[in-house]
């Protein structure tokens, strides 16, 4: 049986596509099977980023009405054998899915794959519902300022309350992961700081991404940043993340930009 | 055959319960309770709600008219007190017909010695709610039978809502509010002083030019003569 991790925020715009499609990759590159599901009806955004735009046929909302097999719809990664994408609908809304619908695609992705990633639309609306509802963990992605912090705050009360696990008791497994940190604006006061977020939402730090052009330009390439810049900082950033997902133990550092200190040093001489 | 059937029972329980005093005119009260909803949103939806009408006088049609205003802002009104029994059908809320405290007015009156052999079961037994997880955004707890512990902390856009005091051993980000059954003895005690509002029996206070001095720190707020009055904790 696969484990089943929703990759959610509240907020949109914080980077949960880029940290599912991210982490999908960096689970693939060791050989695990993972399946990234786009909740995403009607605004889904996880084949461009994967680069599988061209390739969608048949999508999540297909498969819950029975118009196709989930083998049919599912894109293999062209660069990982081990990775594939269920896109969700564009054409359609999130009134699209059913509670049944969702549940029977689940049950057959943990039969195959070692992991199935959601990524979460935003907001906390039937979408989000959806892609929580059978999570074995959670990535929460939260972004260093406030609103961020507190939407993240209040889907963890939903995870607590909404998940399948919860309502049987259990705890949902819950890991912050924080986007687009820049460490002088943090130290310099512009920018909330890890601590601050932890202490507002007391769930475990599973990362740091620093904010970084590579992201970017990884997301406008269609491929993870794992993969287009391997030796970029929130590439190490993901990677480590991944490997704490399986289960290592990885000392928590915070990747550093390699031509930060020489652009810095250049930047104050031009000053 | 075993005639086996559990006897029939009627147990007399207490709860307590909110009670609503419109005060005259009734449109500027109303007026004002709108405010009040707007800015706890939520807070009535589904609470039984006893009406009090000690505080005006309203015929019939009037009244009628009040029910269904209240109905409207979705406050249920369980029963009246404080009003004529002739106002009242079977189609309207009934009478509150125990009403506790004028009945042990009325007995001390007519034998005082009785007040002592008033039976121990009586008093409502004391309670309190520990929350040991912290309370997020969008989250409320309501716990009006007595003091209420939160060991994490009550974030932004969370509230607390207590008929007795709030304890609250992480950082208070939210809202506390405390003494609402009409406790002006309940208090608000954290350990780290960042609320968006605090109330203690319907008297509000936010953090202001006068207060934000306290913002981080350890602080206990209390009312005296209706007044909030907030301090560090020595």
């Amino acid at each position: 049986m696969g484990q089943v991790m929703v990759v959610t925020s509240g907020k949109g715009g914080v980077g949960k596509t880029t940290s599912t499609a991210a982490l999908g990759a960096a689970l693939a590159q060791t050989g695990q099977t993972v399946a990234m599901v786009d909740f995403d009806v009607g605004l889904r955004n996880l084949d461009l980023v994967m680069g599988a735009e061209r390739r969608v046929v048949f999508d999540l909302i297909n498969v819950i009405q029975g118009q196709a097999k989930l083998a049919q719809a599912m894109i293999r990664d062209k660069r990982l054998d081990t990775l594939f994408l269920l896109p969700a609908s564009q054409t359609r809304d999130k009134d699209a899915l059913t509670e049944d619908g969702v549940a029977k695609v689940m049950k057959e992705l943990t039969a195959n794959f070692d992991w199935v990633i959601c990524d979460s639309p935003a907001g906390i609306g039937k979408g989000a519902v959806f892609a929580m509802q059978h999570a074995d963990l959670a990535v929460v992605v939260t972004n260093p300022e406030i609103s961020s912090v507190r939407d993240s705050d209040r889907i963890i009360g939903l995870l607590d309350a909404k998940t399948e696990k919860a309502k049987k008791g259990h705890d949902v497994e819950k890991y912050l992961l924080i986007s687009r940190y820049d460490e002088n604006r943090a130290t310099s006061g512009d920018m909330l700081q890890i601590d601050d977020i932890l202490e507002i939402l007391s769930i475990p730090l599973l990362s740091v991404v620093p904010e970084s052009q590579e992201v970017l330009r990884a997301s406008n390439l269609g491929s993870p940043v794992t993969l287009c810049s391997p030796n970029s900082a929130p590439a190490a950033a993901y990677r480590d993340a991944a490997r704490r997902l399986n289960g290592e133990v990885v000392a928590l550092t915070i990747p550093k930009e390699k031509n930060r200190l020489f652009g810095r040093i250049f930047g104050r001489r031009a000053a | 055959m075993a005639d086996i059937c559990t006897p029939f029972r009627l147990v007399g329980r207490s709860h307590v319960l909110f009670v609503l005093t419109p005060q005259p005119p009734i449109t500027v009260w109303l007026g004002e309770l709108d405010t009040w909803i707007q800015r706890s949103q939520g807070f009535f939806d589904g609470k039984p709600i006893v009406l009090d009408l000690s505080d005006v006088s309203l015929n019939k049609p009037e009244f009628i008219a009040l029910i269904g205003d209240l109905k409207a802002r979705n406050i249920p009104i369980i029963a009246v007190e404080g009003v004529d029994s002739e106002l009242l059908d079977p189609e309207l809320p009934p009478l509150m017909s125990s009403n506790r405290s004028s009945e042990v007015i009325e007995a001390a009156k007519a034998e005082p010695a009785n007040a002592l052999t008033v039976p121990q079961d009586v008093l409502p037994e004391p309670t309190s709610l520990v929350v040991d997880k912290p309370v997020r955004s969008g989250q409320s707890v309501v716990f009006a039978n007595g003091d209420v512990t939160v060991l994490g902390s009550i974030s932004s856009g969370a509230e607390v809502i207590a008929g007795g005091s709030i304890h609250i051993y992480g950082t208070l980000s939210g809202r506390a509010m405390a003494g609402v059954t009409g406790n002006a003895e309940a208090r608000v005690i954290c350990r780290k002083f960042n609320p968006e509002l605090v109330c203690i029996d319907g008297t509000y206070s936010i953090i202001d030019d006068t207060t934000s001095h306290l913002v981080g720190l350890p602080v206990q707020a209390w009312l005296e003569q209706d007044q909030m009055h907030m301090r560090e904790l020595a």
